[in-house]
Parts: C-alpha cells; sequence; structure tokens
C-alpha cells in the first residue's frame, strides 16, 4: 500500500476535523466557555452582587441605600422577631425534612429492592406525576383540601372524629382554626412538595448497593434486620443526605406555601420578599438571603463530619 | 439424619432446581467428602453456580436434599448455615474497613470487641495483609480484595467453604500465583473448599477431585488425572483440555468403526514419511495443513487422508527438523490412549 492511497480527500470540514482532533484541550475550552460564563456571571454574579448589598445599610429617614460597608445591616438580623423568624423556618425545615424521610424510605426501599417492570414505572410515575404541574395549582390545591370545609375536615368529622382534631388544632404552636391555617397544614403541604425529592436520591443509593453484599451479610451470619442495619442503612446514607439538602433547602428558602397555608408568621423567605418589596430594604433582605446560605453550608459542613458523604 | 457417606461435607441428594421451564440444576446427586478442595467445572449456565448456591442457601430445591454435614439445610436460611462464600466480586462492604470486614461475621456472632479485631488480624496476616486492616476496600488491587474477601469467609472457620470464580476477575500471572496459595492455605486449615470455575486448568491444578457440569447434570465426577486421561463423556473429552474428537467416516477412517473416539494432541508422535513405526500402534497419515509455532511446543493440524483432522502437538525440546505444511506425515499413538465414547 502506498502513501496516497492512505491521504482522503481534504474538504474543508475534513481539515477542521482533524485540526480539533489535534487539538482535545482546545475543544474542551469550547464547549465549557458558555456554561463557565453562564455560570459566572449570570449566576454567581448576580448572587454575589446581592450578598454584596447585605454589607450595606439603608438611610432610616430617605430610605437611600448607603454604599458604605457595615455589619450594622447583619446586627438588625440579630433581633428578637427576626430571630424568630429564623428559627420558626429551620424548625420548619427539620420537621418537614424528618417526615420526608420517614415516608420516603420505605417507599424508596420498596421501588429499590423489591418492584420491577412495571411495578417499577408505576411507581416512579407516581413520585413524579406532582412535578408535572404547575406548583401553585398544587399549593392552591392543598389549601382548599385543608380548609375548614375542605374534604379532610369533612372526612374527620364524618368519622365523628371532628372533636379530637379540634383539640389538635388548640394544642399550642399548632393553634390554627383549621388546618390551612396551621403548621400542620403548612408542614403536610411542604412535605407533599419536597417528597420526591427525598424519594428519588435515596432510591438510587439503596440501587446502587449491589445484591452480592446482602448475600455476603447474609452469608456472615446476618438476619435480615442486621443486614439492614449494617450494610444497607449505611450505604442509603448519602442517598437520605442528597434528599434532606433538597427537602431542607428549599423548605428555608420558601415564601409561597407559608404565605398561602398556615398562620400568618412569616418564614425567611416572606421576610426576604417583604424587606425588598414592600419596605424597599434591599441590604435587609439580601443579609436574610444570606441566612439559609450559612445554614446550608454548616448542614453541608456537618453531613461531611458524620461521614455521609463516604460511601459516595 | 444419617447419610450413606459418615464423611460427606456435602450431599446433593437428587437435587433440582428449575426456574419455570429451566432445569438449571437437573436431579443431580453427590457428594463431596469432608477436607477436600473440590471444584465444580462447567461452561456458564450449566448449574455449577446454582449448585453453589443452593449449598449456601442463597437458593432452595425445587426437590431434593442438600445435606450438609448430616443435616438437612432445605429451608434453613443462608445465615443460619455453617458454610462461608467467597464471591466473584468479593463483594467487600465498601463503607467499611478491611479489618472490619474481615470481622464482619465475628461482629455478628458477637465476639467481643478485642477477640474478634485479634482474630481478624490473623487471618489478614495468614492471606499476608498484615497491616493493611485500616485500609478502606477501595484502596486495595484486584487481588488484595480478592484475599480480604477469602480472610473474612475463613475467620468463621466454616464447616465448608465455597469459592465462586474466585479468581475470574485476576489477570493471569496473579491468578497462578493464587491457586498455588488457596490450595496450600486449603491444606493449611483443613476446611471442605468447593470451588466453582469454567476455568478447566484451574480446577485440574488445584481439586482433589472435580464435577463436570453440563446443562444442569454432572458429566463426570473424578480426580484431575481420571478426568484428563478417561473422560467419561464426548462433552468431558472437549472440555477438559484440548482433545481430538473423532466421529462418523473420521472416527471409521482411524480406528475401523464409527463409534466417537478422541486422542489427546500430545500423545501422538509425528514422523517424516519413512521411519519406522512400532507396529501394535496405530497410525493415520495427512497432510500438514498448519503450524502454529507456541514457544515451549508447537501445534500441527494435520488434514487425514481418510478425512477428518487432527492436532498434534510436539514438544520443543530441541531444534528439530520440522515437517513443513502441506508435507505428508505419519501418525501414530499407542492404542491405550485412544479414548472412546458409548455417546
Amino acid at each position: 500500500m502506498t502513501q496516497t492511497d492512505l491521504a482522503r480527500p481534504r474538504s474543508l470540514s475534513n481539515s477542521l476535523s482533524t485540526f480539533l482532533y489535534q487539538r482535545p484541550r482546545f475543544v474542551m475550552t469550547l464547549l465549557l466557555v458558555p456554561p463557565l460564563l453562564w455560570l459566572g456571571i449570570i449566576y454567581l454574579g448576580s448572587l454575589f452582587t446581592l450578598l454584596a448589598q447585605s454589607f450595606f445599610s439603608i438611610d432610616d429617614f430617605t430610605a437611600q441605600t448607603i454604599y458604605e460597608p457595615t455589619l450594622a445591616t447583619y446586627a438588625r438580623l440579630f433581633t428578637a422577631t427576626n430571630l424568630n423568624i429564623i428559627f420558626r423556618t429551620l424548625a420548619m425545615a427539620s420537621v418537614v425534612t424528618i417526615i420526608s424521610g420517614i415516608i420516603a424510605f420505605p417507599l424508596a426501599y420498596y421501588i429499590a429492592r423489591f418492584a420491577s417492570g412495571r411495578m417499577k414505572a408505576l411507581f416512579y410515575v407516581a413520585v413524579m406525576l406532582p412535578l408535572w404541574s404547575n406548583y401553585l395549582v398544587r399549593v392552591y390545591a392543598w389549601k382548599l383540601i385543608l380548609a375548614k370545609e375542605g374534604a379532610i375536615h369533612w372526612s374527620i368529622n364524618s368519622l365523628g372524629l371532628g372533636p379530637v382534631l379540634d383539640w389538635i388544632l388548640t394544642l399550642p404552636v399548632v393553634e390554627g382554626s383549621s388546618l390551612s391555617t396551621s403548621y400542620i397544614g403548612t408542614t403536610l403541604t411542604f412535605v407533599y412538595i419536597w417528597l420526591p425529592f427525598m424519594v428519588l436520591p435515596i432510591q438510587a443509593a439503596i440501587e446502587r448497593v449491589p445484591r452480592s453484599l446482602l448475600e455476603a451479610s447474609s452469608d456472615l451470619g446476618a438476619r435480615p434486620n442486621e443486614t439492614f442495619r449494617k450494610v444497607i442503612f449505611p450505604l442509603a446514607i448519602p442517598g437520605i443526605a442528597a434528599g434532606s439538602i433538597f427537602t431542607f433547602s428549599l423548605t428555608l428558602g420558601d415564601y409561597i406555601i407559608p404565605q398561602l397555608i398556615g398562620s400568618s408568621r412569616p418564614f425567611i423567605g416572606q421576610a426576604v420578599y417583604q424587606f425588598q418589596g414592600t419596605a424597599g430594604d434591599i441590604p435587609m433582605a439580601a443579609a436574610f438571603a444570606m441566612v439559609p446560605i450559612v445554614i446550608m453550608a454548616v448542614y453541608l459542613a456537618i453531613a461531611k463530619r458524620m461521614g455521609a458523604f463516604d460511601a459516595l | 439424619m444419617t447419610t450413606a457417606s459418615g464423611t460427606a461435607a456435602v450431599s446433593f441428594q437428587n437435587v433440582s432446581r428449575h426456574y419455570g421451564a429451566v432445569k438449571a440444576v437437573d436431579a443431580v446427586s453427590f457428594d463431596i467428602r469432608e477436607g477436600e478442595f473440590f471444584a465444580m467445572l462447567g461452561p456458564s449456565g450449566s448449574g455449577k453456580t446454582t449448585c453453589l448456591r443452593l449449598i449456601a442457601g442463597f437458593e432452595q430445591p425445587t426437590d431434593g436434599h442438600v445435606i450438609v454435614h448430616g443435616i438437612d439445610m432445605n429451608g434453613v436460611p443462608p445465615y443460619d448455615r455453617d458454610v462461608n462464600t467467597v464471591f466473584q466480586d468479593y463483594a467487600l462492604f465498601p463503607h467499611m474497613s478491611v479489618l472490619d470486614n474481615v470481622a464482619y461475621g465475628l461482629m455478628i456472632r458477637k465476639v467481643p470487641t478485642g477477640q474478634r479485631r485479634k482474630q481478624a488480624e490473623e487471618m489478614l496476616e495468614m492471606v499476608a495483609l498484615g497491616g493493611f486492616g485500616g485500609r478502606k476496600p477501595s484502596q486495595l488491587s484486584g487481588g488484595q480484595r480478592q484475599r480480604v474477601a477469602l480472610a473474612r469467609a475463613l475467620v468463621n472457620h466454616p464447616k465448608v467453604l465455597l469459592l465462586d470464580e474466585p479468581l475470574g476477575a485476576l489477570d493471569l500471572k496473579l491468578r497462578e500465583q493464587m491457586q498455588v496459595e488457596l490450595k496450600a492455605i486449603q491444606r493449611r486449615v483443613g476446611i471442605t473448599f468447593v470451588y466453582v470455575t469454567h476455568d478447566q486448568g484451574e480446577a485440574l491444578s488445584m481439586s482433589d477431585r472435580v464435577a463436570v457440569f453440563n446443562q444442569g447434570k454432572i458429566e463426570q465426577l473424578a480426580s484431575p488425572t481420571e478426568l484428563y486421561e478417561k473422560p467419561a463423556t464426548t462433552f468431558v473429552a472437549g472440555f477438559v483440555g484440548i482433545s481430538n474428537l473423532l466421529e462418523g467416516a473420521a472416527a471409521r477412517a482411524v480406528t475401523g468403526t464409527e463409534q466417537a473416539c478422541s486422542i489427546r494432541p500430545e500423545k501422538i508422535h509425528l514422523e517424516r514419511s519413512g521411519v519406522a513405526i512400532p507396529a501394535d500402534a496405530m497410525t493415520a497419515r495427512g497432510r500438514v495443513s498448519s503450524i502454529l509455532y507456541l514457544g515451549a511446543n508447537t501445534r500441527y493440524e494435520v488434514a487425514l487422508e481418510g478425512g477428518g483432522e487432527l492436532t498434534v502437538t510436539l514438544q520443543n525440546r530441541e531444534a528439530h527438523a520440522e515437517p513443513a505444511e502441506g508435507e505428508t506425515v505419519q501418525l501414530w499413538w499407542e492404542a491405550r490412549h485412544l479414548m472412546r465414547f458409548a455417546r
């Protein structure tokens, strides 16, 4: 075979292919520039601009932002009212995360280990289905379901358990005239809305555990409950951690659900909304926006410390 | 329950395992003696792994009984059986240290922490992994993981150790080294080893006895020598080592009858024309159709004059005048090396 046999006709696209093939780094750069610009400027850039605002303050008389670095705005976070908002949100996010975890784990476990074929597809659709409809529609639907005249109150009253529900609604913290105006309603709605984000990562984590590991555990004398505690659960923890990051952070930042359902006491998201809107206090809104970010950073640090990501 | 043989470590009594219409294991009966290195050899899907899983308890027989040390294991879950398994993919727990992996069985049996650490460390020493206890399985090489899996099973002193193609994922050099080590460890601990493999070389080199599986049944159960020298069926002759299988017209041309027979390539002498041949030898004439030089030996394909083809292997003990491709040669072998089969 001679050299000329190997040479192919040189078209423009041909030489371009050769040019790119010989420069993989250049190709990678070409591909990465648009997403990096998006991530760097639009995504992180706007976030940092927002957060930078938190180090400015507002003039009480003119309502103008004073562009001088100060920690005065942060100091205002630590008033009793604002701390209450932060603790209320934190407590709600924790409760929602725990309940989501308790409901999601058995479901995820079943989907991952037992369901197969059509059953598995059915469960996937069932878990994902709520995500296909509009968030606001679903929240308003829950407002109706939870209302005094709604389906839940009606069902419970029909069963003759009305007094029990009324008694529960008079308990401290819960207090509300109906489910839709109590923290119970807020919690239920949050759990409903965020549950898929907890189910899917846990299911993925459990699915990744090879069958042979369970057989090995059983082979070494472990009963099913021991295998669960020593092998399955530890290996599912990264999934639980991932899911809880979703439910926790999404609850921390949400401002629509607590506004529509539950007591009128504000959460962090509502505070941000009010400060930047009605009050026109951008620095304070920015300072409040920092709170969930700091909480999540601490949360992730603790999760990492506890080895949540070791099995990744 | 009393068994026919008091010394059987494992006894299969008419055991079947069916998956719907598929007979993975089909009415199999055999005994594994206490303390022996027993191999189950066969192609994939032959039922050997299912038999191993029946002993481990991951599968239950559709019919028949699996008896381990005199106790009928039907209905007994894996965690209540005194057998341990070395898995093909090692199945080490990724979230535990190597030491915790090895100590897992002891921990489950509530052996005190100090004692189980000591035993696990001793076992790691035995598999030449002393000092590796603090690492995670992901930090080990394939061969090291294999040893950890072995240590994790052996630390429990099982009555029977089951090994499911444990060397399958290792490269050739390491595999040969591990074969020697496994054999040595088995001699040292004296535990019955049941070893599943599709590699006939592995089965021959390590085992006391080998059961050759095909389509859910045992074709032959014998010592490696017997298996190689006196295969019971054409399947065994073809699966264990290289064999020249002669059937029909080819068989008639060589032996005079159409009964299937076979002869090992290394048993055949190859002579260039005009060399004297012992009077009582069996002979055939043919033309060299291809020559494959393999270093230690050379493999010749000889097309016989009466039809059919024979593979002949000659040791390259010294540089000899090899026949060339296309040359007519005389083949001969001692009659006792010809293996005849009923089927």
